[in-house]
């Protein structure tokens, strides 16, 4: 009996579905709103990638829900790791073998100054904050593969990240305060296309960069790094 | 190209397929980080650089090491 309630809820839950995805056109523009971005956005915005006029400075505010899920999603990451007891295990971790030490030491200073690049010219090419801060923290992954004993002070992977958040926000209060609403772009435009250009969005996406950059080393060294700092004590 | 896409498209879905039914995690965590791989391939395809880049460098990168990462804190078989 039950079963067949359900499988009836189910045919009734996908009817409705159904009828409401067949009256939407397939492969046509819904909305004027992205035309409207596609035509206007350079003008608007002086960003020549349209994501990331879109990203930062049409749903600016969006972003900053999005960084504070990610601050969010860290804080529970950590707290778990720091209330979570140790089991004791051989502490002795295996040195990385030649080819992997030499390669990412090599690689090291390029992955990190290429995560550097993307965040910059996030407003002229591809990527941005999240996908640079990504990149680097894959550098610093390289960082600690090599280098497993490697000590690094988590105060202040917090405080950079706290301070970049933090600036995140106070430029948009300066949006406020310059401005007509929070996040807006009071700083002049420049012409599209050249590095400084865009008013604020290369300055938050730097921001961005830094603060996704040093959260994500932030779990990668409260993983990796664990056990030395307990042995040091 | 649509045969290259089609073949892209079958190894994810093999990929995808391994990393749900695996009993050792080790391989379904490679074989997720695979999977993402291949999305961030034909994101390009698609045109869309940014969420490849965003693809490549977290859910085939980074999401993969944590992973590791955890595992080897934890077991290694399910």
């Amino acid at each position: 009996m039950k079963k067949i309630i359900a499988i009836l809820f189910l045919l009734v839950l996908s009817y409705g579905i159904y009828l409401s995805i067949n009256s939407i056109p397939f492969g046509v523009s819904k909305t004027k709103v992205g035309n409207y971005y596609n035509l206007n956005g350079v003008k608007d915005t002086g960003a020549n990638n349209i994501v990331t006029a879109v990203v930062l400075n049409y749903r600016g505010f969006d972003t900053l829900g999005e960084v504070t899920v990610l601050f969010l999603a860290v804080l529970g990451f950590s707290t778990i790791l720091f209330t979570m007891k140790k089991k004791k295990s051989d502490n002795m971790p295996t040195p990385p073998s030649l080819i992997l030490s030499i390669g990412c030491k090599f690689l090291f200073p390029f992955v990190l100054l290429f995560g550097i690049y993307i965040f910059i010219h996030g407003h002229l090419s591809p990527g941005g904050g999240f996908q640079g801060g990504a990149v680097i923290a894959s550098a610093f992954l390289l960082f600690y593969l090599v280098k497993p004993s490697e000590k690094s002070s988590k105060k202040s992977f917090q405080l950079i990240e706290s301070l970049s958040g933090m600036a995140f926000i106070v430029i948009g209060i300066l949006g406020l305060v310059f401005g007509n609403y929070f996040l807006s772009n009071f700083l002049p435009k420049g012409i599209a296309g050249k590095l400084i250009s865009a008013g604020i969005i290369p300055l938050i996406y730097i921001f961005i960069g830094i603060k996704v950059g040093s959260e994500l080393t932030g779990i990668i060294d409260r993983l990796m790094g664990k056990n030395n700092e307990k042995q040091v004590k | 190209m649509i045969y290259f896409t089609i073949i892209l498209i079958s190894i994810m879905l093999l990929c995808g397929i391994i990393a749900a039914i695996s009993k050792d995690l080790l391989f379904a965590v490679i074989a997720a980080g695979m999977a993402s791989f291949i999305t961030a391939i034909l994101f390009v395809f698609l045109q869309a650089p940014d969420v490849a880049m965003a693809e490549a460098s977290i859910g085939a990168a980074l999401v993969t090491a944590l992973f590791v990462l955890a595992l080897k804190k934890t077991k290694r078989s399910e």
